[in-house]
């Protein structure tokens, strides 16, 4: 079953007639080209799919297609400002907060969903949001550094 | 992972629509909340709905009020993170807003719903032991009219509820309680998060506030049983009585007498009773000694 959604994907209107089941991370990928953001696990365990749904972090590989008439997607593509990166891209390249990098843009995500609510995270709080997000290089203690510098970077803009 | 198969998908507007749709299109249907079971199940165990009828059109199933009369009501389609966030519930049930932060991940928690937690039925669902021991009741609406239902009688056994097919989990009422109300959600599991509780344990009393006595005591487990399941004896044994060390280790024996746990690929029997003993007590002793201040700290309180 077909149906035709209208939604905003990083601030541009979309109209798309697609399958209900498709799952928005395959309609992200497939459909629309646009393969920055990952599939880990496909279970919602692993975070690499994470992308922001009105506003909110979820794992794009558990939303269906049909759900989407009207909603707001922001991607990892839409993480830039303008040309420049995001103050937390810019810490993870510098901090060397990824490596191999396949969970890296949900841990972006993530990320900026926890400093949009909260500008001064302990380490321990950076952890609890990142509980979702599991990087099998194993690396993060390099992640919550990055965290911790963008939010400095954010704090003092 | 595997994708899902092609299913017809309906949004209705209306509970009335909703309830209509399943008797029309009769067996194999399913209603979806947030998706983090119904999808999960559809992509890893193959589950294939005939149709799904998405309830997130329906306006009014979301958000957590409190009512003139002291009780506070929560929307079947209210998130796992709302809940964990909200100032009403944060303040007055910090347990509850725990229980719900031990759910997956915040990505999980902003789609999952409680109504959908509930309706699932599975053993070892975080937000019933909670919620049970704050007396909550379940509102369902179906083709036949609205019932009621205390939510320590909606479980049946895992994945089975008293509704019907054709009937919806639309509210959760939570009846007004005491100032001294105290209570505690521990969960078990080696991972301290993105695991399936071993063992739940909820507790909730009025705690006298010179004589320190102990009244109107609840005790309910999780993931030891078909469902949640209500320690009566272990509640006895604390009525009336002031809380020590002593008593809320006895009273943890007595609770892990009443616990029917299976063993599984988590855990055996017999250790899931001997955590139910340990767990008790010290949910007693930590509703006590008041709401953990961070995750750290109700994680460290465990043990």
């Amino acid at each position: 079953m077909k149906m035709n959604i209208q939604f905003s994907l990083n601030g541009k209107s979309i109209s798309r007639d697609v399958p209900t089941h498709r799952l928005l991370l395959d309609l992200l990928r497939d459909e629309i080209g646009v393969t920055g953001t990952k599939e880990g696990c496909g279970t919602g365990d692993c975070g690499a799919c994470t992308v922001f749904l009105n506003g909110k972090p979820v794992n794009s590989c558990l939303v269906l297609s049909g759900e989407l008439d009207g909603a707001e997607i922001v991607t990892i593509e839409g993480l830039k400002i303008g040309p420049e990166l995001h103050p937390i891209q810019k810490t993870f390249l510098q901090d060397g907060g990824a490596q191999c990098g396949y969970c890296t843009p949900g841990m972006l995500m993530m990320s900026k969903a926890l400093l949009d609510e909260n500008p001064n995270p302990s380490e321990e709080e950076i952890r609890f949001a990142l509980a979702g997000n599991l990087c099998r290089c194993t690396g993060y203690a390099k992640i919550v550094q990055a965290v911790q510098d963008a939010a400095a970077l954010l704090r003092n803009r | 992972m595997k994708r899902t198969e092609p299913f017809e998908f309906y949004q209705p507007a209306s509970l009335q629509e909703a309830s209509r749709l399943l008797k029309e299109n009769g067996p194999g249907g399913r209603f979806l909340a947030g998706g983090t079971d119904l999808v999960i199940a559809m992509k890893e165990k193959g589950l294939v709905p005939k149709y799904i009828v998405d309830l997130k059109r329906i306006s009014g199933l979301s958000g957590i009020r409190e009512q003139s009369d002291g009780s506070i009501t929560i929307g079947a389609l209210t998130t796992m993170r709302e809940i964990e966030t909200s100032p009403l519930i944060t303040k007055k049930y910090s347990f509850l807003s725990q229980s719900a932060a031990e759910v997956g991940s915040i990505q999980i928690r902003n789609r999952a719903t409680v109504g959908g937690n509930m309706a699932n039925a599975t053993p070892s669902a975080d937000g019933a032991p909670a919620l049970i021991v704050l007396n909550a009741t379940a509102k369902i609406v179906g083709a036949n009219g609205d019932r009621t239902v205390p939510l320590e009688e909606f479980f049946r056994g895992p994945g089975q509820t008293v509704m019907t097919s054709d009937e919806i989990l639309i509210e959760l009422t939570i009846p007004k309680t005491g100032p001294r109300l105290v209570g505690e959600y521990i969960k078990f599991s080696p991972r301290e998060m993105m695991d399936l509780a071993y063992v739940g344990v909820a507790v909730a009393y009025n705690l006298g506030a010179s004589d320190k006595k102990c009244e109107g005591v609840r005790i309910v487990l999780g993931a030891v049983a078909p469902t949640p399941l209500r320690a009566k004896r272990a509640e006895a044994a604390l009525e009336g009585q002031t809380l020590t060390e002593t008593l809320a280790e006895k009273v943890g024996q007595i609770a892990a007498e009443e616990a029917k746990p299976i063993s599984d690929v988590r855990s055996s029997a017999d250790y899931r009773r001997a955590m139910v003993g340990a767990m008790t007590k010290r949910a007693l002793l930590n509703a006590a000694a008041g709401p953990a201040k961070s995750w750290v700290e109700r994680r460290e309180r465990r043990y």
